[in-house]
């Protein structure tokens, strides 16, 4: 008897169908991947078994009995846990208060009961936490921890992992396999939702694969060969691998000089003495997990936030002290994070976003738009970048993640910036979309721009960075060219040690315990 | 329950945000009748007194347009402000003290003769309307507190700051003791378009406003960066817009459009200063520009229709007795009706799917 | 300036203060649970309309304090299916609800305008009335005023020490967190947006049952719009709430305390001051940029639904 079958589940949304048909098996003590591109509805499926979302059809037998989960409360009490990719905590709370709410009213009367039964529960799965610390002063990594030890004190049958180790330090995925191996020997299930290859192989028993919300395959991770788990991930069409050469950089043109910022917001990180140099014709990439500065430094570079006037210099132009329209003159092309609600407004046109950063060149004249060029300059990055839309008219927020990148992205490419500085480019984009733009940002590179790339995906960084580092806590590691480093060091830079060195080649994973910054990293 | 839920569409319907305004015309057509139903009054008469029998000659049109004007004005002030979704409130102290302004150099110039008394008096009148935003930008970008809260404290103060006025030191000397100023000269009241009617220039200005804001917004950056301040402020902030900058500018607009509004009323249709310059006009201008979507044009046409519910609730107190607040009560309705109806432009109402039979038999053949 | 004039000054600042704490209270929990209700005008003229009219009609005041709340409920439930239901623009939404609720309660005042009613006679607390000064400062009062001190510290301990309380926050938070384990956002939010309306009912009531115990329209003069002002000056805490309403109430009967010092002023001049004081406590609260993004609920304001 399986711990939890899925079978038949069929979920449809206005425009799309997000599962169709799944299967899923999984026993008691078994640690099942679920792999899958950006959109083949891995997280939806995963709301279905906790309740959050309805299928349309299909049934879900738990433990052997056909069941409806009712919501989150009652898969809780079923024993089902989930820790979801982006946090369901409030900040603004401690850890025990987090936690109470998720716990049935007589579990939670007792505050200090809960706060005792935390450290211990903790401490046993090696995810050591304190109950009265507010959520808003954890790291992301402790911040899943509270996550994972809310469920553990459910008496959870079954964990589920959306996307876990996307936010953390190699390191951190060590401790997190090594919690999740505990469990599973204790007898609890694990379904884990991911995307990459290497950690389901290390982690997982069997693996069921999703690809545009059907079920592709079933495997034995172990047994099957990376290139075999792609296929089943991404189809026939698609080139696996993406071979990209590296290059060398000319003359500088983004020079960042002992950048130190201190903000005011209290959920912001402050920079600390940040130097860095990108080249013309050389992609820089900068790795670290979410919260250590990178929104704050990428704010110093587009001009959104401004400092000293010699700390950040364009071509050795002094420009720290310039805000964005004026640094684009010098040839600045940003790409935020944010697609809906930054980088493009959600309810206006295509045709409207392209002058959001268009403005300045022939789109405009003496204060007037031209709007005959607006619609020409979008439709021009529409048919460059294969952005599917129901044409320059349609609604910004009603493009897909994948095209609405591929616009922006083009926006900023087609204006032939100088400097062209993107954060996290590929995130929650399609397979199709984020070769598209890697591929692209190699093109500009060629072309002579200068790139600066800030993202979690380290694979991502691997094949397209000429040069490398890590942010931590608002200081920047050393800069190398990217052959020179490995996961491991990368792994140690993410964590704030600097200064470590590793004796091992490129591909090793083993950690050298003694030399690597235990415990989680600290908060700014 | 009933077995229909929301879900979200894909994109905006425009569809319906054209007719999101007419269902609420008609919802309000039709609690108003069921609100004289139940006051003892035949529906279909009490609607048309309210509605239709204030335009059934050219006089009722001309007093139309003596209140579309200033509302116009007011509105046209107010969309720049909200579509940077800065919630000025404020148009109505921002037009008491346009009147307060103007009214006092009116005043002034008692004894004056020419022809530049009348622009001097509507220059500070405008003057003094745009100074009142000017409080309320300062308040905003140097202290950073909510234009909500700061505009509505505004309004209660240039109301006591008009009744002070004509209490105290304005008041006519020769007016039997009453609150209100002497009547202005003739060289400071607004020129009428025709003898028979009290319709005067001051509907040029509204219709010039609506013909400059319209250009602003459609065809300049500077209408454009507005737009997507309001819309979305970290695309705003992103692309380099100047956001203070913005927000001094609609403030000032505003509160020298509203300025002008309440000047042009005393000086025309009121003719002095009292503490009745503005029947609400400024709070009213508000429901004109959700109404009319925002749009010069449905702002003009929606001035119409609250001028009207203004000429309905005299009609409806002489002819039927009842209350003039019957007024604000018709204006309260269109808004909530409005705001209801603009679901339906996010959201469709779908069928809810049939109860899913979790049925143990599943079709092999399916899988 | 005499004892005796201190004595009712005090007095009177905690009569005057009395309502905005009512209505200030009552929009704080609105707020936490992430809903900004800037409807108080209408919802408190309503209840002081429902409960002249109640009062007069029935001859009880106390039925007119029941019918008060229970306009003031029904008008945030309006509210509340508009903004929780239907998502709409909560300041929108609001504003909309003043200018209902003002017209409404004209249109049905109409009728009372200029009658006069008994209303709530004070009662003063055996024994501790007697008490020099103090007794009659805070012993000596209506109901009412005993009652807003007893829903400040239900309120206060039911955010410091209940999960009711916590559920609450949370949703003001982060709502999406909070569907996500499974905790019933609407229901909680409305629950909210009706307490805050029963409690602006109240108020009303205070105001055309005990304060000045007769109707006219727009009788309220901007307290709504003070008590919501209120709420952020107290930076969504109901110890300063009871701080802040008695400072307004002081500003309030300015023309008291000048008179004891032997002042004359325009009595127009005199009636800005409590909105000129609102200004200025607005613009010290938000110079502390900081703190102000701490203490403000993260959901403040935007309109949420759940997806299933």
């Amino acid at each position: 008897m399986n711990q939890i079958e899925l079978n038949n589940i069929t979920k449809r949304y206005p425009g799309c169908i997000a599962n169709q048909a799944v299967e899923l098996k999984v026993d008691a003590g078994e640690i099942h991947a679920l792999l899958g591109e950006n959109g083949a509805g891995k997280s939806t499926l995963m709301k279905i078994i906790y309740g959050v979302v309805k299928p349309d059809e299909g049934t879900m037998r738990w433990q052997g009995e056909e069941i409806t989960v009712k919501g989150p409360a009652h898969a809780r009490k079923l024993g089902i846990g989930m820790v979801f990719q982006h946090f369901s905590l409030f900040e603004t709370l401690t850890v025990a208060e987090n936690i109470a709410l998720s716990l049935p009213k007589e579990e939670a009367a007792s505050l200090d009961l809960l706060k005792q039964r935390i450290i211990e529960v903790s401490e046993h799965y090696g995810m050591k936490l304190d109950p009265n610390r507010y959520v808003h002063t954890l790291s992301i990594g402790e911040q899943q921890r509270v996550e994972i030890v809310r469920c553990l004190l459910q008496d959870v049958k079954l964990l589920i992992l959306d996307e876990p180790t996307s936010v953390l330090t190699p390191q951190e995925v060590e401790t997190l396999f090594k919690t999740l191996h505990l469990l599973s020997d204790e007898g609890c299930s694990i379904l884990f939702i991911s995307h990459k290859l290497d950690e389901v192989r290390a982690l997982c028993d069997h693996a069921t694969i999703l690809k545009a919300g059907q079920v592709s395959g079933h495997c034995i991770p172990k047994e099957t060969t990376t290139e075999e788990l792609a296929r089943l991930m991404v189809g026939d069409d698609t080139p696996l691998t993406e071979d990209y050469k590296k290059a060398e950089g000319a003359e500088t043109y983004l020079s960042i000089v002992d950048l130190s910022h201190q903000s005011d917001d209290p959920f912001a990180c402050s920079l600390k003495n940040i130097s860095l140099e990108v080249k013309a014709g050389e992609i820089l990439g900068i790795a670290g997990v979410a919260g250590n500065g990178q929104e704050e430094l990428l704010n110093l570079i587009s001009g959104e936030d401004t400092s000293a006037k010699q700390s950040v210099l364009f071509a050795n132009k002094a420009v720290g002290n310039l805000t964005p329209e004026k640094r684009r003159i010098l040839g600045l092309g940003f790409v935020p994070e944010e697609r809906l609600g930054r980088g493009a407004v959600p309810d206006m046109s295509l045709q409207d976003n392209a002058l959001l950063t268009g403005y300045q060149g022939d789109l405009t004249k003496n204060g007037l738009i031209n709007t005959n060029k607006v619609k020409a300059f979008a439709q021009n990055i529409m048919d460059k970048f294969n952005v599917k839309a129901a044409g320059i008219h349609a609604q910004a927020k009603s493009l897909s993640g994948g095209n609405l990148q591929k616009y922006i992205i083009g926006r900023e490419i087609l204006q032939n910036p100088k400097l062209l500085v993107c954060s996290h480019p590929t995130w929650g984009v399609d397979i199709g979309a984020a070769i598209l733009i890697r591929h692209e940002l190699i093109k500009l590179r060629d072309a002579g721009c200068a790139v600066l790339v800030v993202s979690e995906d380290i694979d991502e960084l691997y094949s397209i960075s000429d040069r490398i580092c890590a942010i931590c806590n608002g200081e920047l590691s050393p800069v190398a060219d990217t052959r020179d480093v490995s996961i491991n060091q990368l792994g140690m830079w993410m964590a704030g040690d600097f200064h470590a060195k590793t004796t091992h080649s490129e591909n090793n994973t083993e950690v050298d315990n003694s030399s690597t910054a235990k415990g989680a990293m600290k908060p700014c | 329950m009933l077995n229909i839920t929301l879900e979200k569409r894909p994109s905006d319907s425009k569809v319906m945000s054209y007719l999101s305004p007419v269902f609420a015309i008609l919802l309000t057509l039709i609690s108003g009748g069921l609100l004289f139903t139940t006051l003892g009054q035949d529906p279909f008469h009490a609607l048309y007194t309210f509605f239709i029998s204030p335009l059934t000659d050219v006089y009722g049109w001309t007093e139309l347009g003596v209140k579309v004007a200033p509302l116009t004005l007011c509105a046209m002030g107010l969309m720049l402000c909200f579509k940077a979704r800065i919630w000025n409130i404020g148009a109505e102290g921002q037009f008491i003290l346009g009147g307060l302004g103007g009214g006092y150099i009116a005043l002034e110039l008692m004894d004056a003769e020419g022809f530049w008394v009348l622009p001097l008096v509507l220059f500070f009148g405008a003057l003094s309307g745009l100074l009142w935003g000017a409080l309320t930008a300062l308040l905003k970008t140097r202290f950073g507190a909510n234009e909500i809260l700061t505009t509505i404290m505004l309004n209660y103060i240039a109301l006591n700051w008009l009744l002070y006025g004509v209490h105290g030191p304005l008041k006519d000397p020769d007016g039997f003791n009453f609150p209100e100023s002497a009547l202005f000269s003739d060289f400071a009241t607004l020129p009428v378009l025709s003898d028979d009617y009290r319709l005067n220039i001051s509907i040029f200005f509204a219709l010039f406003a609506v013909a400059v804001i319209w250009a602003l917004m459609s065809k300049t950056l500077l209408g454009f960066q507005i737009a997507v301040l309001g819309e979305d402020k970290s695309a705003a902030r992103f692309a380099g817009f100047k956001e203070e900058r913005l927000i001094w500018f609609v403030l000032l607009a505003c509160g020298a459009l509203a300025g002008l509004a309440g000047v042009s009323e005393v000086t025309g249709s009121v003719g002095q200063l009292n503490p009745y310059i503005s029947p609400g006009y400024g709070y009213a201008a508000i429901i004109v520009v959700f109404l009319g979507r925002m749009h010069p044009v449905g702002i003009v046409f929606a001035s119409m229709l609250l001028a009207l519910t203004y000429m309905g609730g005299e009609m409806a107190q002489m002819d039927l007795g009842l209350p003039k607040s019957l007024t604000g009560l018709f204006q309260g309705m269109l808004l909530f009706y409005l705001l209801a109806c603009d679901l339906l432009i996010s959201y469709r109402i779908v069928r809810k799917p049939a109860a899913r039979t979790i049925s143990s038999s599943s079709n092999p053949a399916q899988a | 300036m005499d004892f005796e004039l201190f004595t009712n000054i005090l007095f009177a600042t905690l009569r005057t203060g009395t309502p905005l704490i009512l209505i200030a209270l009552g929009e704080m929990v609105c707020e936490k649970s992430g809903v900004l209700n800037l409807g108080q005008e209408g919802m408190v003229l309503m209840g002081a309309a429902l409960g002249f009219i109640a009062a007069v009609v029935t001859g009880h005041a106390g039925l007119g304090i029941i019918a008060a709340i229970l306009a003031g409920m029904m008008m945030s439930v309006l509210f509340a299916f508009l903004s929780v239901t239907l998502v709409s623009n909560q300041v929108a939404t609001g504003l909309a609800l003043t200018i209902f609720g003002t017209g409404l309660s004209g249109f049905l005042g109409a009728g009372y305008v200029g009658m006069a009613i008994d209303g709530i006679a004070p009662f003063p607390i055996p024994f501790l009335s007697d008490i020099p000064v103090i007794g009659k400062v805070l012993f000596s009062h209506d109901p009412l005023v005993y009652f807003s001190w007893f829903m400040f510290a239900l309120i206060f301990w039911c955010f410091r020490s209940t999960r009711l309380g916590l559920t609450i926050r949370a949703v003001g938070e982060n709502p999406e967190a909070a569907n996500a384990i499974g905790i019933p956002v609407m229901k909680v939010r409305y629950g909210a947006i009706m307490f805050g309306g029963a409690m602006a009912g109240l108020a009303g009531a205070y105001l055309s049952l005990v304060y000045t115990p007769m109707w006219s329209e727009g009788m309220s003069a901007g307290r709504g719009w003070i008590a919501l002002a209120l709420v952020v000056f107290a930076s969504w805490k109901a110890e300063r709430i009871l701080l802040g309403a008695y400072l307004f109430g002081a500003a309030s009967i300015m023309h008291l305390v000048l008179q004891g010092l032997g002042f004359e002023a325009s009595p127009n001049l005199l009636a800005m001051l409590p909105y000129g004081a609102t200004i200025i406590v607005l613009v010290i609260i938000a110079s502390d940029a900081a703190k102000a993004k701490l203490s403000t609920p993260l959901a403040l304001g935007r309109p949420y639904r759940p997806q299933v």
